[in-house]
């Protein structure tokens, strides 16, 4: 009733073209930024900021990275744990190699070197397609965490073995370290995350990502049209492991504080392409949606015991929630290949005729 | 210059002539590696026999090996007698395999073969979660005794010196060889193999010529199933019974890229050049690197052999057409 | 009836390079020749699919290739568009010969086409297909890209309106924003001749255009062809099967058949020539 187009006329190609031709969906995003924004960090603990809130928006940016790769260009990764690291470890380097430099630089350039590292091993994607290059990618992964594990230079030789964040500051506030606040740390990365995920929407909307989406839906004739399957696929690379490398820095440098290969091993390349899934392949909203739902449903399910006062043991819930996750993805790909988004989508179409439900 | 050519020495020469030097010591790696090459050969062959009927990168390969011996070893726990036990897990993988038809594959008939490798990643995890749910995390032994097979070793005195082999190595070796020719002949002779391979052509076509889908579908899954029961009592019997195995039995995938999607004797002997590659590249090779190679190995071999034969080794060249 | 001069293969080399004689009746103008195919010969595995073929497209006329199925005809666009790369012969393009040739520089050099079985990017909506044609027109970089403002806004809002005269022309209006993979075939085989359309080539290759249409989508899809080559001056190379289509829209035909080329010149002549009455019109119809 609410959720109407009627009245709202363009008359420039221009407003056509807008990301959110509909106004409600305008005021919608503003409510979410909102409470992203404002409500959020006014309002919820401490607990929830760190260990929901923050963890959502890393695996949310890396999810927007592998959907580019594998929702939008077509190509099926399963290194994305491991690119994840390559940024992380970079971000490391840089912060100890050039204490001066702002943090935020050494994050963002940290992504160019997972962005590079992922353009070698899409190399193979020129030659080979679908579950072969799924199969390379592993090669990714598995030779990444051996370089983790025994380049000593790459945790500056530390004994444990792994990277440990630094103190940074901006503006006279610690950002990252053990005394960076919450809330400091989480808007940080909302802001990050925020202006990269426009980013993303802006390059998918133009020529670069339709020529992604042509190489996904039809390569030959993508090629007999004019786009060069190297250009196309390694920049959908380049740009897929920027995003991860730059949510592995975020994941270590806003999150998790310190951080050893187990952080960026295959069980995580899998966690984000579940969100992926879930969420739905070439969906940026799904990308949220899915990384939401993956992380927030495990943390849920963890709480039962203790809210009931059941006694469950907390592996025993997280095998619960592996098999509902496991359910759901072959659910959601016999039902709705597209995942939450399209779902969303659908109801918000619904919304949009009722009550005549046959009027399109 | 001269770290250069010391650097190609330690690189190109060494190696191959410690290999030399201490004959004995080089047999008994081809040796390790032919036997964990076997169980890689394995799991690539249950791999293979579900794409080649149904066109399904089946992931859960690796799981449903770890989830088979897991099956037989906590029934054994429980008091079953040892024969029992295994005729239960053979019903119990039968079960699945009917359960993974009618709920999965069956709603996903001619979708994209990225979905359906996708609904076989969600089985992974049901079957994971399931797994450590109902048995536990925990490493457990594989019966190896109490199936019939020997645990004790032979030697044999070659070169001055002593190769060992494991009784239960040989028996994995002996077992392999039996089963890729007993699917060798059912392929190729039985009424049910000829309609796989039909299936496997164009599944619309087999469907009009009156081939049930359904049925053939459910076979594979269970013929895969027991490959997957044998290759877990085989690897189970040479280390524990875990879920860490999962993570090892990924490396069948690269066995599969050498030797093609669809080819059984292209498993066998892609996972004989990888298990012996890798024990080969670790002993003589690892050592430069500062060791553990070994984890890598088979997909960095795999991927440098796509950028030159992307068919695989047994596959032809096909011609696109538009 | 005059005889074009090359019309049953001769070597363009005795005319004046890239100009020859148009064909038809008392055409004394002397028509530049855009594409002219040498002695082309392609196989796959020592199967022959085009063996030893020469002929030529002028520019501006509508060039039709005929043969019964199999006759390598798809095989020729093919090799046209650089798609397959022939074992012997030549092809010159716009007077330059070319060696082997990617896909994507033969769409950067104005050949565009369309495909037998609709080749269309199922996922994304009619729009967003003809836009796709605007690829190689489309300059800004990555960066203006990313920043989706200024001259990168500005170039995708006049591709917009480009797109949007393309829509008006072949009426597809109403399902501008429809996801093809749902639209009925008729309409997707317009969709893909509009996304052709988008790339303004010189040369357009139109693979079966006709395949599976009734009546009336028929007699909408020639009109199209007709608007599309006298309006905008486009050369087009089509295959059908549709004789009736052929003979109203083309100015001459090439007649394949097993991978040889049996006859060349206009509709009339063809119809009338026996070795092409015997391959195929004799037995087809």
């Amino acid at each position: 009733m609410f959720y109407r187009e009627a009245g709202q006329f363009k008359t420039t190609y221009e407003a056509d073209q807008a990301m959110l031709p509909i106004a409600q969906d305008r005021v919608g995003l503003l409510l979410i930024l909102l409470i992203a924004f404002a409500a959020i960090p006014l309002l919820a603990s401490d607990f929830f900021i760190s260990s929901i809130m923050i963890p959502f928006l890393v695996f949310a940016l890396a999810a927007v990275g592998l959907n580019i790769l594998m929702g939008y260009a077509g190509q099926l990764s399963l290194g994305t744990g491991a690119f994840m690291g390559v940024g992380a470890y970079a971000c490391y380097k840089l912060a100890t190699l050039f204490p001066d430099l702002n943090i935020l630089i050494v994050v963002f350039l940290s992504g160019f070197f997972a962005a590079g590292i992922g353009v070698i091993f899409g190399l193979p994607s020129l030659r080979i397609k679908g579950l072969y290059l799924a199969i390379t990618t592993l090669a990714a992964q598995f030779f990444l965490e051996w370089c983790f594990i025994r380049i000593g230079w790459l945790y500056n030789y530390n004994d444990s073995g792994a990277i440990e964040v630094p103190q940074r500051m901006l503006f006279g506030l610690a950002i990252t370290g053990p005394h960076a606040t919450p809330i400091t740390r989480y808007l940080v990365i909302l802001t990050i995350v925020a202006i990269m995920t426009l980013v993303a929407a802006n390059v998918l909307r133009g020529r670069i990502g339709r020529s992604w989406m042509m190489i996904r839906d039809m390569d030959i004739a993508a090629e007999l049209m004019g786009i060069r399957p190297l250009f196309s696929k390694l920049s959908a690379f380049a740009f897929s492991s920027y995003y991860c490398g730059v949510a592995g820095a975020l994941m270590v440098f806003f999150w998790l504080g310190s951080a050893e290969v187990e952080s960026f091993d295959i069980n995580h390349s899998f966690l984000i392409m579940f969100m992926v899934i879930i969420g739905g392949m070439g969906s940026l909203a799904g990308c949220f949606m899915g990384a939401a739902f993956i992380w927030v449903l495990p943390v849920i399910l963890r709480a039962i015991p203790s809210a009931f006062e059941l006694n469950i043991l907390a592996a025993t819930m997280e095998h619960i929630s592996s098999i509902i996750i496991g359910a759901l993805i072959i659910f959601f790909l016999i039902v709705e290949p597209h995942g939450l988004a399209r779902l969303w989508r659908v109801g918000k179409e619904k919304l949009r005729t009722w009550p005549f439900p046959y009027a399109t | 210059m001269e770290t250069f050519v010391a650097g190609l020495h330690a690189f190109l020469v060494a190696p191959f002539l410690d290999m030399v030097s201490l004959p004995d010591f080089l047999l008994q790696v081809i040796w390790e590696g032919f036997v964990s090459g076997i169980l890689y050969a394995l799991i690539a062959l249950g791999f293979v026999l579900i794409y080649k009927a149904s066109a399904v990168f089946n992931f859960a390969q690796g799981i449903m090996v770890v989830f088979a011996a897991l099956v037989l070893v906590s029934l054994f726990d429980l008091g079953v007698p040892a024969w029992l036990a295994l005729i239960i897990t053979i019903a119990v993988m039968g079960l699945l395999a009917l359960s993974v038809e009618r709920l999965v594959l069956r709603k996903l008939v001619n979708q994209h073969e990225a979905i359906l490798l996708m609904a076989t990643i969600g089985l992974t995890l049901v079957l994971k979660g399931a797994g450590q749910l109902v048995f536990g995390g925990e490493p457990k032994s594989m019966i190896t005794e109490e199936l019939g097979f020997s645990t004790g070793s032979s030697d044999w005195e070659v070169f001055d010196g002593i190769v060992i082999f494991q009784h239960i190595d040989i028996a994995a070796a002996v077992i392999a060889i039996i089963m890729v020719a007993v699917l060798g002949v059912f392929f190729s002779k039985t009424r049910i193999g000829r309609a796989l391979r039909a299936v496997a052509d164009d599944h619309q076509a087999a469907l009009s010529v009156g081939i049930s889908l359904n049925q053939i579908w459910a076979i594979v899954w269970f013929a895969s199933g027991i490959v997957a029961l044998v290759t877990g009592i085989m690897w189970g019997a040479r280390s524990d019974v875990s879920f860490a195995l999962e993570i090892i039995a990924l490396k069948a995938l690269a066995v599969l890229i050498l030797g093609g999607f669809t080819s059984v004797p292209g498993a066998i002997v892609g996972g004989l050049i990888v298990g012996i590659g890798e024990k080969l590249f670790e002993v003589y090779w690892g050592p430069m690197f500062g060791g553990g190679v070994e984890a890598w190995f088979a997909y960095v071999l795999a991927l440098i052999f796509l950028l030159f034969r992307p068919q695989g080794m047994f596959g032809e060249r096909h011609i696109e057409r538009v | 009836m005059s005889t074009p001069a090359n019309a049953h293969g001769d070597s363009p080399a005795t005319t004046e390079p890239g100009v020859v004689a148009a064909a038809g009746d008392n055409e004394a103008q002397r028509r530049e020749q855009l594409l002219s195919v040498e002695n082309v010969t392609l196989t796959f595995g020592g199967v022959k699919a085009i063996s030893d073929i020469s002929f030529n497209i002028l520019k501006g006329e509508i060039r039709a290739i005929i043969g019964p199925n199999g006759a390598g005809k798809t095989s020729m666009l093919n090799v046209i568009n650089g798609f397959y790369h022939p074992q012997k012969g030549r092809i010159s393009y716009k007077g330059k010969t070319r060696k082997r040739m990617k896909p994507y520089q033969a769409a950067s050099s104005g050949i565009a086409r369309t495909f037998q079985n609709v080749a269309l990017f199922s996922g994304m909506s009619t729009l967003d297909n003809i836009m796709s044609g605007r690829s190689l027109k489309m300059k800004r970089g990555l960066i203006w890209q990313m920043l989706h403002v200024g001259p990168a806004r500005r170039e995708e809002i006049a591709h917009r309106e480009h797109v949007e005269h393309i829509i008006d022309f072949l009426e597809i209006a109403h399902i501008r924003k429809q996801p093809v993979g749902k639209l009925p075939y008729g309409l997707q085989k317009r969709v893909e001749l509009g996304r052709a359309m988008a790339m303004e080539p010189e040369l357009l290759l139109l693979d079966e255009p006709m395949a599976g249409m009734n009546l009336e989508e028929k007699e909408d899809m020639s009109r199209f062809i007709l608007d599309l080559n006298s309006e905008f001056g486009t050369t087009i190379a089509l295959i059908e099967h549709d004789m009736g289509v052929v003979m109203d829209l083309a100015d001459r035909v090439v007649v394949l058949d097993y991978g040889q080329k049996i006859a060349d010149g206009t509709p009339a002549e063809v119809q009338s020539n026996q070795n092409v009455i015997d391959a195929y019109l004799g037995v087809a119809h």
